[in-house]
């Protein structure tokens, strides 16, 4: 079981796509070193036999019908893009 | 005779209809005592003067027609920055969506046009809804309309001062762990976060999905429960939206002299629960029992695992949720990535602020590999314990009595370097969102500093009627909705 007493900052930072200055990494590190520490209070309880809830009133089955409606125009769509051509939305190269 | 921005929305209501007073001047009054506070109270990010007396302009026409849509008819009602409204900003107080223009309205937006509702202005609130102060707003901080140097609450802090202070006459907030009844209870109004699923989450910036609902901030418990009618509705673009028959709210207020059965949760009333809320609580609670009430003594024995639960769940699902802001698409992009993966890094990092941050990185760890099972899994587990407190407890009353919040507002800055102690300042509220059941704040006093103290009614799923009912009752004797702060 791993140690839950304290966060891989920097391999959870990349996870999350997050960069961070070594400032926030000490910063980060402590506060929710105490926050784990708070966590672990969890442990206390016995949860055997009790099912996990994602959701107060579970639905299911929530269909809609498969019917062509209207979706944004290409310039609702496009306008909040960083950075446009055409109609098409600019990015990085991705592959060499 | 009140100000008019003091008004409430059912006597504006009568007075739009009956022609003494025009949505055009109600509008102009709101916008001047903006223009006027403002400074003091900085509630709004922005604000649009000539939109909202074109709406108001509309309901004017609809009532000279005779073609009133309701009792929201011409009523100006603020925005929580992460509503969606077509072609307004929604900026979620955060500089990653700075530029964000919303391409769409979301239902309870519609819900408040077809209504009639003048949507005035864009309001301030915590970073992603992530605070419980307003203070991680990345624009501005929110002043406490009763003290300027504390906290309105958070995260509907804009929502709750606005309300307070009469530059709206009633506003929509959201809430996850408490982000509109704590607001309103430290800015003595009455806010109400309704059953998960009662209103529709459709244009909600979704910070944690299973927790999250849209609810009404008013000065009076009749102008939320009509001001609930016109946007509780099921939603077919919403897959979490509950098919369920709408009572009639404004009626149900009727019932106010039911002979409730009230429960009193020891647990909520143990230490860090400030001495002057508990005894306006506790009079409260005795102002129920020799009026027609039953006050019985319950037990919610996983109270004190509520804060982990919350902050493990909220925190892996907003981690989810805020993937979507990197840089591609809409939302703030960096000029200084290196690469396309760098794009994703930098881009987040310039648009975050701290708390968002941290939330992340949190809600990242306790579902990442080898912390699964630890973490969120049982936190799930645990969540269907403190679930099953409220159900067993409800067996015996119809509803709880409880502070909303442990103590009155603090100090602009107090909690700044310390997190840990601002997420247990939501003891009190987060089991609610937890449970997904209805609460509601409703204003029971003042501290010795003038600071107002609120009182929330818990209830069974979907009995937003009966809370209504119990808050009129409280509120019928004690109209603390006549006080206003000095701005």
């Amino acid at each position: 079981m791993a140690d839950t007493s304290s966060i891989d900052i920097v391999y959870v930072a990349n996870l999350a796509r997050l960069d961070l200055t070594e400032d926030e990494k000490k910063k980060f590190s402590v506060q929710l070193g105490e926050v784990l520490k708070y966590f672990e209070r969890i442990n206390e309880v016995d949860v055997t036999d009790v099912e996990p809830m994602a959701h107060a009133f579970p639905i299911y089955n929530i269909w809609d019908e498969d019917k062509a409606e209207e979706g944004f125009t290409v310039e609702e769509a496009l306008k909040n893009a960083p950075a446009r051509r055409d109609d098409q939305i600019v990015v990085p190269k991705v592959v060499e | 005779m009140s100000d008019l921005f003091y008004k409430t929305a059912v006597e504006l209501s009568s007075l739009l209809i009956k022609g003494e007073v025009s949505s055009c001047d109600l509008t102009q009054a709101v916008i001047d005592r903006t223009r006027a506070v403002e400074p003091k109270v900085k509630a709004f990010l922005s604000y649009d003067e000539e939109d909202a007396l074109k709406q108001a302009k509309n309901s004017d026409e609809h009532i000279a027609r005779g073609e009133s849509r309701g009792l929201l008819e011409g009523i100006p009602v603020g925005i929580k920055d992460i509503i969606a409204v077509n072609g307004e900003r929604l900026s979620c107080a955060s500089k990653i969506l700075e530029k964000f223009n919303s391409p769409y309205d979301a239902t309870a937006a519609i819900n408040l046009k077809n209504a009639g509702a003048v949507l005035w202005g864009r309001l301030n609130m915590d970073e992603f809804a992530m605070g419980s102060s307003t203070e991680n707003s990345a624009y501005q901080v929110t002043s406490n309309p009763w003290d300027l140097e504390r906290i309105p609450g958070g995260s509907s802090g804009g929502s709750a001062a606005s309300v307070a202070a009469g530059e709206a006459i009633l506003a929509i907030g959201s809430d996850t762990g408490g982000s509109i009844r704590q607001p309103a209870s430290l800015c003595g109004v009455v806010g109400l976060k309704p059953t998960y699923g009662l209103i529709s989450r459709y244009g909600l910036v979704a910070y944690a999905s299973s927790l999250d609902q849209i609810g009404p901030f008013a000065r009076t418990v009749e102008d939320v429960a009509i001001f609930l009618q016109a946007i509780a509705s099921h939603d077919r673009l919403d897959s979490t939206s509950i098919k369920t028959e709408i009572p009639d709210y404004r009626s149900a207020l009727e019932q106010a002299d039911r002979p409730w059965k009230l429960g009193v949760p020891s647990e909520y009333f143990s230490d860090g629960l400030d001495n002057e809320v508990r005894v306006a609580i506790e009079n409260a609670i005795k102002f129920f029992a020799i009026n027609g009430c039953e006050i019985v003594d319950v037990s919610l024995p996983h109270t004190d695992l509520a804060i982990p639960v919350y902050y493990i769940i909220a925190t892996a699902e907003a981690s989810s949720n805020l993937a979507r802001y990197d840089g591609i698409r809409y939302s703030h992009r960096s000029d200084k990535a290196v690469d396309s993966i760098d794009l994703y890094f930098k881009s987040r990092a310039e648009g975050f602020g701290e708390e968002v941050k941290r939330r992340i990185i949190l809600g990242t760890y306790v579902l990442s590999s080898g912390y699964y099972d630890a973490y969120y899994l049982k936190a799930q587990k645990v969540r269907t314990l403190i679930r099953q407190d409220f159900m067993k407890s409800f067996e015996k009353v119809d509803a709880l009595l409880t502070p909303t919040s442990p103590t009155v507002a603090f100090k602009i800055g107090k909690c700044s370097e310390d997190p840990l102690a601002m997420y247990l300042s939501d003891i009190y509220t987060i089991s609610v969102n937890l449970a997904g059941l209805p609460g509601i704040s409703v204003p029971c006093g003042f501290n010795s500093d003038k600071m107002p103290i609120g009182l929330q009614i818990i209830g069974k799923p979907y009995c937003e009627a009966d809370i209504l009912a119990i808050a009129h009752k409280f509120e019928r004797s004690h109209k603390f909705y006549s006080e206003h702060p000095k701005l």
